[in-house]
């Protein structure tokens, strides 16, 4: 840092160029250093995230077997005694399955949104569905909670007579609909990106706005988009309110979405309100649940930095 | 690359006969898919409006003074959102601030001081790692770091801490951006005349800079005030019946409130939640609001 500074700011001896060391110029000095010092400590939240999850996560596996946490089939960590088993596998699959069918309602709108606005929408119509869109990104995860509870669960259950109260399809619903503006606009702002000539080459050979859409402007704008959907997934996996508030409370190990689910975040919540004290086996499974799901996120958020890196597009 | 592709779609579209009914049928097919990506965007549009209209329907009558006044009750007609407002209030005095000063420090450190160094490109991976951290993780970082550790027990500080950490990656990439749009012509033209490199980021970057800076600040802000995972964690959950009068003291915020209310099994108490949601909407509107109001009036002034 000194020498970087140093080479930018030659010293001449001797010359009245030299810095004096006068007050100003000692705080002159002093700044980067002290900004440095503040911009380390995103790095300290890192570690602190790290390492406090590693702690009691290790305290639980001292426990709880690893492989029992693998392996076993249920998970009744809130119940008392001997019917406690810890078996992360139905939160998990719980996870996968609110995000899958998240994933597939989020895609196809997404997607649709970000051709639309990026290749067809006349200026005028863009600058009112942008900011549209925007306000559905910006809805607190509560409201979609609600949302999924109160109004699409109802709505559901005219098309599905028995579906529970609590059930993994309007929470995934619902998960897909918050994930929808982000994959729109990651997606057009990679899709805008494009250079104009590469779609007017393609208008003057005669192809239609579809044709220069799906086979010339995706294809340019596909780690973009790739990066944006990982990201998006990234998200629906953390999701913690929906999911609670709609999807249940049982930890079940199912594929079939019109049964109540638990989530690894939706535990995580029901563990926290409950009267779990310090230093419990309870208590510390919140922690081995918390780091399972940070892996999980931690590497679609990585995939979505590799992806962006390795597949980026240059345009001279 | 592109240009091939763009060949390539010529050489096939040669191959195929192009008659008068195959070019009918790809314009057909054309207006359909510009109805289909109209409607997918319409969709997320018609979904903004049914989610508002059945939040203020459902909510519209418990919006009363009273709602304002009161403090949480077991009986509906005399619960309001008194508690949760405050506490909310209190919780954004401690991280406004905070996000404001570490975030615009760091986001200065990278685009003005940092290197190319692997410390610094490493920071910038963490920051970007940071902001695809789950909420809740946060939430179990605050639990462990602040109110044990730290022995801040379920305090606003210890909630105020929690958010500054979860929405300081936003705040530093908008400040980022915003530095970096200051154009250079303008930094050559202070350091020209003598200005040292504090001086022009004092005087020229950051006064060029504040309105962008702003604009990333409320919209974290705003991003703090709907959170609602991490402050469950931290256990600000618990029946609260006063408004926090120090940074130690207990405290329950808005969405919190909203979901104690849509946890009850009772209908009222889903009413009572819409209304509670209409507040927070309402909030959030105008603070967004105020982030694009300043951010014209500034910008009309300096150009």
């Amino acid at each position: 840092m000194s020498q970087a500074t140093k080479s930018t700011e030659p010293v001449i001896r001797g010359s009245r160029f030299q810095r004096k060391p006068t007050w100003r110029n000692r705080i002159e000095a002093m700044i980067p250093k002290f900004l440095f010092l503040l911009a380390s400590l995103s790095v300290l939240t890192t570690i602190g995230i790290i390492f406090t999850l590693l702690l009691e996560t290790a305290a639980f596996f001292q426990e709880v077997s690893l492989i029992h946490f693998i392996t076993e089939k249920e998970w009744t960590a809130l119940f008392s005694g001997d019917q406690q088993k810890f078996g992360i596998l139905p939160l998990v699959t719980g996870t996968l399955l609110v995000t899958v069918i998240a994933a597939l309602v989020a895609i196809p709108l997404g997607m649709g949104s970000a051709i639309f606005l990026s290749e067809y929408a006349p200026e005028s119509l863009r600058r009112i569905l942008k900011p549209l869109l925007e306000i559905l990104a910006g809805i607190p995860t509560i409201v979609y909670g609600f949302f999924a509870l109160t109004f699409v669960t109802p709505f559901l259950r005219n098309f599905i007579p028995d579906l529970g109260i609590f059930n993994a399809l309007s929470a995934s619903i619902v998960v897909g609909v918050m994930i929808i503006p982000m994959i729109a606009s990651l997606s057009e702002d990679a899709m805008t990106a494009v250079p104009k000539g590469i779609r007017e080459a393609a208008y003057a050979l005669g192809a239609t706005r579809l044709e220069t859409a799906i086979r010339v402007v995706v294809p340019a704008a596909f780690s973009g988009i790739i990066a944006s959907i990982v990201l998006a997934i990234s998200r629906a996996i953390g999701e913690t309110m929906i999911v609670t508030i709609a999807a249940g409370a049982t930890p079940n190990l199912t594929f079939n979405p019109t049964e109540t689910i638990q989530t690894m975040t939706a535990y995580i919540v029901q563990a926290a309100r409950g009267d779990i004290s310090f230093g419990t086996i309870e208590y510390k499974s919140i922690y081995a649940v918390g780091m399972t799901l940070f892996l999980f996120t931690f590497v679609m958020n990585l995939l979505a930095q590799w992806i962006t890196s390795r597949f980026k597009e240059e345009y001279e | 690359m592109k240009l091939e592709d763009a060949l390539n779609l010529s050489t096939q579209l040669e191959k195929r006969k192009v008659n008068h009914a195959s070019v009918s049928w790809r314009r057909w097919k054309n207006r359909l898919a510009y109805l289909l990506f109209l409607l997918a965007t319409l969709s997320g549009v018609v979904l903004l409006g049914v989610l508002i209209f059945d939040v203020i329907s459902t909510g519209w009558k418990w919006l009363s003074p009273d709602f304002f006044h009161n403090f949480a009750s077991r009986l509906p007609d005399r619960s309001g959102i008194k508690a949760a407002l405050w506490g909310s209030i209190w919780v954004m005095a401690v991280t406004a601030p905070l996000t404001f000063v570490l975030g615009v420090a760091t986001a200065i450190y990278l685009e003005e001081y940092a290197k190319k160094s692997w410390w610094s490109r490493f920071i910038q991976l963490n920051i970007s790692n940071l902001a695809g951290v789950p909420s809740i993780v946060y939430g179990i970082l605050g639990l462990t770091l602040f109110v044990r550790q730290l022995a801040l027990g379920e305090s606003v500080l210890a909630g105020g801490l929690t958010m500054t950490l979860l929405i300081l990656p936003i705040v530093i990439v908008a400040s980022r951006e915003a530095i970096a749009s200051v154009p250079a012509s303008l930094k050559y033209a202070s350091r020209a005349m003598g200005a040292t490199r504090w001086q022009t980021i004092q005087k020229v970057v950051l006064p060029y800079a504040f309105p962008g800076i702003l604009t990333g600040n409320i919209l974290a802000i705003s991003r703090a005030v709907g959170e609602t995972a991490p402050l469950i964690m931290i256990g600000a959950v618990t029946y609260i019946a006063f408004t926090p009068s120090s940074v130690m003291d207990a405290f329950t915020v808005l969405p919190i409130q909203i979901y104690s209310w849509i946890s009850m099994p009772q209908e009222v108490f889903h009413e009572l939640a819409a209304a509670g949601i209409i507040v927070l909407l309402a909030f959030l509107l105008t603070m967004n609001g105020i982030a694009v109001y300043l951010r014209n009036r500034f910008q009309r002034k300096l150009r």
